[in-house]
């Protein structure tokens, strides 16, 4: 156990790829917790996903030793956070078992959206922050200007930020001094009752439920009796440990320590993160303040390809949800898609994750269902519903008015790229609430709908800007608005997994672009399809899918039949990845790609 | 076509050639030295009498001699291989003994021989009616040389196919009904017209992929199909597969054997057979580079390097994919029997007019052909 004014706890916040893992790295190897032999690049981002797309999912903590240039010996509990909005939650719960932040901004890209978003949160959980400006060995860097740029669009002092390259390391020794040097100690008072922050749990295949703690009072050891106060369930502590970033049991933790203990709890639903932690029979008298629970803002239904698969992908999604409480999943049934499951996400990025992981850990093949918000239905008779899926809203008659979830997006864009932002924002029903420059670059805040976002704004965002927009948001509240569902037929059947509410003002072009859309990703039939989006009874955007007309193999004689046959059966493999909705298979991918619209 | 009974056939794969088409993609070699002939034809003739061994008193109702390049071969190899034919299994008395032929100045000299040997029929590749496409083509004739091969070809043998190749890269619907007209005019009773297919493997495919080689788009192709049945309907010629075109009687019975799936052994390298035995039925193949399957046969009396049962269900596949492209069809009752089902979607297929039943057998319309494949992958779904 440390001393307080030997710890330092710190969080490491970035706009998406900035640097922050790369850094992270550098101090873990500086320090000397990873042999150079078994270091590997981005080494905290540990699950496959992580490592194939390069970016971070979940926050993750280590901790560190650091002799300082004056000699003293410190703890560091580093927590290297993600950048991507998606997962704006971990940040927001690591800020808060932190004192100080270590900004990284990339040299050459400046100050991006994710970048402002996260260094306001730091600001409001009072944390002292340091600049540090990475990527210094990139030609294009300008840390000068960046500098410049850090105080007059954040109003943050850079004139002590750290100039760094991650990758080389350079500059990385002056990191960890302002680290001891600048960020303050944590508070606390050992001999008070125990009180720790819940930060996260998660199931570990060994250790069963895993709870991270921020102790800021007291102290947490083998055997304590402890309580969760917002439960009132008490646990008798078995372990007790830290990360280096491999872990290492400890007889207790004391006031400003991160670390981890482990307890005959059953499930992670048990553990509510942000809850307060204390000792049983001398509890504290306040719980700390904690924070909202992430919620799911994007819902979708996932349904089994091959529909006797449906209990293995509850499965599944049973055995994901134990490790991430942001999604959740409840039955559903269409008469499309049969049984399946309607499943909440923070957004489209982790959607595609989870997906991802139920077909390459569990090898359930899933078709996934066109994203929605989450309306309030206002009905006649004065009461209010909730609508997850479009299929469930009310016959038109039943309701008085529906509302829609609005956001407000912080959008950073060079310039000459403003006029195509704009224009996105307003075509997508965006109010415009604030335009300010920094040099050649402009910040733009909107309010947009939810619903014109989810889909595919992001996408149209880095398109229409060639990648340089960055954008970050939030939720602001309920708005009613004039909207629609809009259903899509099929060879004049209604499929109901396509259908989508939509703004009155929106339905035709969208539709359109929908129908446009699935004209090229169901395949060619023995006959003509027509594909048609309809408002109630009234079809407003129409398309023709032409009927095959020659698909034959010329040349089939000479004894290899074998040859043959295997592309038949390579066929109906395919097919099993189609649905059949009536006389015609549209594939999966046909349900979420048609959502990816390109409007120009 | 008298009788929908198979029949067994007897295939010999001749595996050289004197160049590589570019768009081929059969078991076909260059060889710069000399190749042994008689040494090939001797493997030839021990992987026959294994095969003898395995398929005894059948009568063998036909043998083709494919390729690669089988006129390439002396006559004196042909003889040797048929006389062991001859004398390990009974022949039909009109058994039906077809060489694929190319249509070089060089290999016609050796079509007399071929007849003396017992050859009754030759398939004769004239592939195109245009200088230039046939140097596009790859090939080693000209136009002029092929006809003249295939004039000879028609004195000489009682039986003998043109066969082409159209949907050529920028081949127009009018070039190609005036080289079809051409080509019938010289006909003699039988028409192999096969789609050009870029194949896996091949230049043509590396070349497609690279955006080098344009082929006619799926609206010209299916027009391209269309004049072809047009025009060899208008000469009489009954399509009795979906690429090939013949006079009443004039059908290449071996061929036939594939399609109405009976069994045939093969032999030579990369050859394929298919042979029941009991309720059983068994797919052989066998080493495909010449000269390791010709040390094989040496040391093993045969090159087989794959025998597997084919599982009823698979059976059933293969007679479908097989049965529908002839006129005939298919016999219901056998498919059943193989499939223990009747085939999926019938109605609906009917109803639009890509199928149709006449009495126990299933026909593939006209308009079902022209998408057999989608017809076929709904029919064994
Ligand atoms: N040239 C150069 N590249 C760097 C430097 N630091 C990081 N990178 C590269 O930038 C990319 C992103 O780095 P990460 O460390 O994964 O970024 P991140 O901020 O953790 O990304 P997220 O977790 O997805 O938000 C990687 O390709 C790194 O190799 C640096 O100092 N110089
Ligand atoms: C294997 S070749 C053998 C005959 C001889 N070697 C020749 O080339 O004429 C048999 C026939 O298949 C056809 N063929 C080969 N490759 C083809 C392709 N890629 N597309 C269409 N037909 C093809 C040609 O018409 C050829 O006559
Ligand atoms: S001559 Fe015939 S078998 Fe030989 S390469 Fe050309 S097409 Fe193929
Ligand atoms: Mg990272």
């Amino acid at each position: 156990m440390t001393d307080l004014r030997h710890i330092r706890n710190f969080s490491i916040i970035a706009h998406i790829d900035h640097g922050k893992s790369t850094l992270a790295d550098r101090l873990i190897q500086l320090c000397g917790a990873v042999s150079d032999r078994e270091m590997v690049d981005q080494i905290l981002d540990s699950m496959d996903l992580e490592r194939e797309r390069g970016i971070t999912i979940k926050a993750n903590t280590v901790r560190l030793d650091y002799t300082a240039k004056s000699g003293e010996k410190y703890v560091l509990n580093l927590i290297d956070t993600p950048g991507h909005v998606d997962f704006a939650y971990e940040v927001s719960r690591s800020l808060a078992a932190c004192e100080g932040s270590l900004l990284v901004v990339d040299a050459s890209q400046g100050v991006e959206a994710q970048t402002l978003a996260n260094v306001y949160q730091a600001i409001n959980n009072n944390h002292e922050i340091i600049p540090v400006l990475n990527k210094v060995d990139l030609p294009a860097a300008e840390p000068a200007r960046i500098r410049q740029q850090i105080e007059d669009v954040i109003g943050l002092d850079a004139s002590d930020a750290v100039e760094i390259s991650a990758k080389t390391g350079l500059g990385v020794p002056d990191v960890l001094e302002a680290i001891v040097n600048r960020l303050p100690a944590p508070k606390g008072d050992r001999s008070a009752p125990l009180k720790a922050l819940l930060v996260d749990s998660w199931y570990d295949p060994y250790l069963g439920v895993v709870v991270l703690l921020r102790i800021v009072d007291g102290e947490i050891r083998k055997g304590q009796k402890i309580k969760l106060m917002s439960t009132g369930a008490s646990y008798q502590v078995e372990r007790v440990g830290i990360s280096r970033p491999k872990r290492e049991m400890v007889d207790k933790l004391g006031p400003g320590e991160i670390g981890f203990f482990t307890a005959a709890i059953k499930q992670v639903a048990d553990t509510r993160v942000g809850d307060t932690v204390t000792d049983e029979r001398n509890p504290a008298t306040t719980p700390l303040p904690g924070f909202k629970p992430a919620q799911p803002v994007v819902f979708a239904g996932f349904f089994p390809v091959d529909a006797a698969r449906f209990e293995d992908l509850r499965d599944a999604m049973g055995k994901l949800r134990l490790n991430d409480a942001s999604f959740s999943f409840e039955m559903e049934t269409s008469a499309a898609l049969g049984f399946g499951f309607r499943c909440g996400f923070l957004g489209l990025l982790h959607l595609e994750i989870i997906r991802e992981r139920i077909e390459r850990e569990f090898n359930v093949d899933v078709i996934t269902t066109a994203p929605s918000v989450i309306y309030k239905v206002n009905l006649n008779d004065g009461s209010q519903i909730e609508l997850h899926n479009p299929v469930d809203l009310p016959d038109a008659n039943h309701i008085t008015s529906i509302e829609e979830p609005w956001i407000e997006a912080t959008i950073l864009v060079p310039d000459e790229y403003l006029g195509s932002i704009l224009k996105l924002c307003e075509d997508r029903r965006g109010r415009q609430k604030q335009l300010t420059y920094a040099g050649t670059r402009a910040m733009v805040v909107y309010d947009l709908p939810l619903n014109e976002v989810v889909f595919d704004f992001y996408d149209r965002l880095k398109s229409v800007s060639r990648g340089y927009a960055s954008f970050d948001y939030k939720m602001v509240g309920y708005e009613e608005g004039d909207l629609v569902r809009m259903g899509i037929l099929v060879n004049a059947e209604a499929v109901d997994a396509l259908a989508m509410i939509v703004h009155r003002g929106r339905a035709e072009q969208r539709g359109r672009v929908m129908c446009e859309k699935l004209k090229e990703l169901i395949p060619r039939h023995m006959f003509q399809i027509p594909i048609q989006a309809a408002i109630g009874g009234k079809i407003v955007a129409r398309e023709t899918l032409s009927a095959l007309r020659k698909d034959v193999t010329a040349k089939c004689y000479g004894g290899d039949i074998t040859r043959k046959r295997k592309l038949l059966d390579k066929q109906k493999e395919g097919k099993k990845k189609m649905r059949q909705f009536g006389k015609v298979e549209i594939p999966q991918e046909a349900f979420i790609a048609a959502l990816k619209m390109d409007e120009n | 076509m008298r009788s929908s009974e198979p029949g067994f056939g007897v295939y010999v794969h001749w595996p050289f050639c004197k160049a590589k088409c570019p768009y081929c993609d059969f078991n076909s070699h260059v060889r710069h030295a000399p190749v042994d002939a008689m040494s090939f034809a001797e493997g030839l003739v021990r992987e026959l009498s294994w095969f003898g061994e395995r398929t005894q008193k059948r009568e063998v109702a036909s043998i083709f001699f494919g390729g690669g390049t089988p006129s390439l071969m002396p006559p004196a190899a042909v003889a040797h291989v048929l006389d062991a034919i001859a004398k390990l299994w009974p022949l039909s008395p009109e058994a039906e003994v077809t060489l694929e032929a190319n249509p070089t100045s060089v290999e016609a000299g050796n079509f007399a021989g071929y007849r003396s040997a017992g050859v009754n029929r030759v398939s004769v590749g004239v592939q195109a009616l245009d200088a230039e496409d046939l140097k596009a083509l790859g090939r080693q004739h000209s136009v002029e040389e092929a006809l003249a091969a295939f004039r000879l070809a028609a004195r000489i043998f009682p039986r003998v196919s043109f066969d082409l190749i159209y949907a050529r890269p920028g081949q127009t619907r009018e070039a190609w009904t005036a080289e079809l007209a051409r080509a019938l005019a010289e006909q003699q009773g039988h028409m192999s017209l096969y789609q050009l297919t870029i194949e896996e493997g091949t230049r043509y495919a590396d070349l497609y992929a690279a955006g080098k080689l344009i082929v006619p788009d799926e609206e010209t192709g299916a027009d391209l199909y269309d004049i072809t049945q047009e025009l060899t309907a208008q000469a009489g010629l009954n399509a009795y597969e979906v690429s090939n075109h013949a006079l009443p009687g004039h059908e290449s019975r071996h061929n036939l054997i594939y399609w109405r799936y009976g069994d045939y052994a093969g032999v030579g390298p990369g050859a394929h057979s298919r042979i029941g035995q009991g309720s059983d039925r068994f797919a052989l193949s066998t080493e495909r580079h010449p000269e390791t399957w010709r040390a094989r046969v040496a040391a093993d009396g045969h090159a087989v390097v794959e025998e597997t049962r084919i599982e009823t269900a698979d059976q059933a596949a293969e007679y479908l994919l097989m049965g529908l492209r002839i006129a005939d069809g298919i016999d219901l009752a056998r498919y059943r029997q193989l499939s223990g089902r009747s085939p999926a979607h019938l109605a609906e297929l009917t109803e639009m007019g890509l199928v149709s039943l006449r009495g126990d057998r299933l026909i593939a319309t006209h308009a079902g052909r022209r998408v057999l494949n989608a017809v076929i992958s709904q029919l064994a779904a």
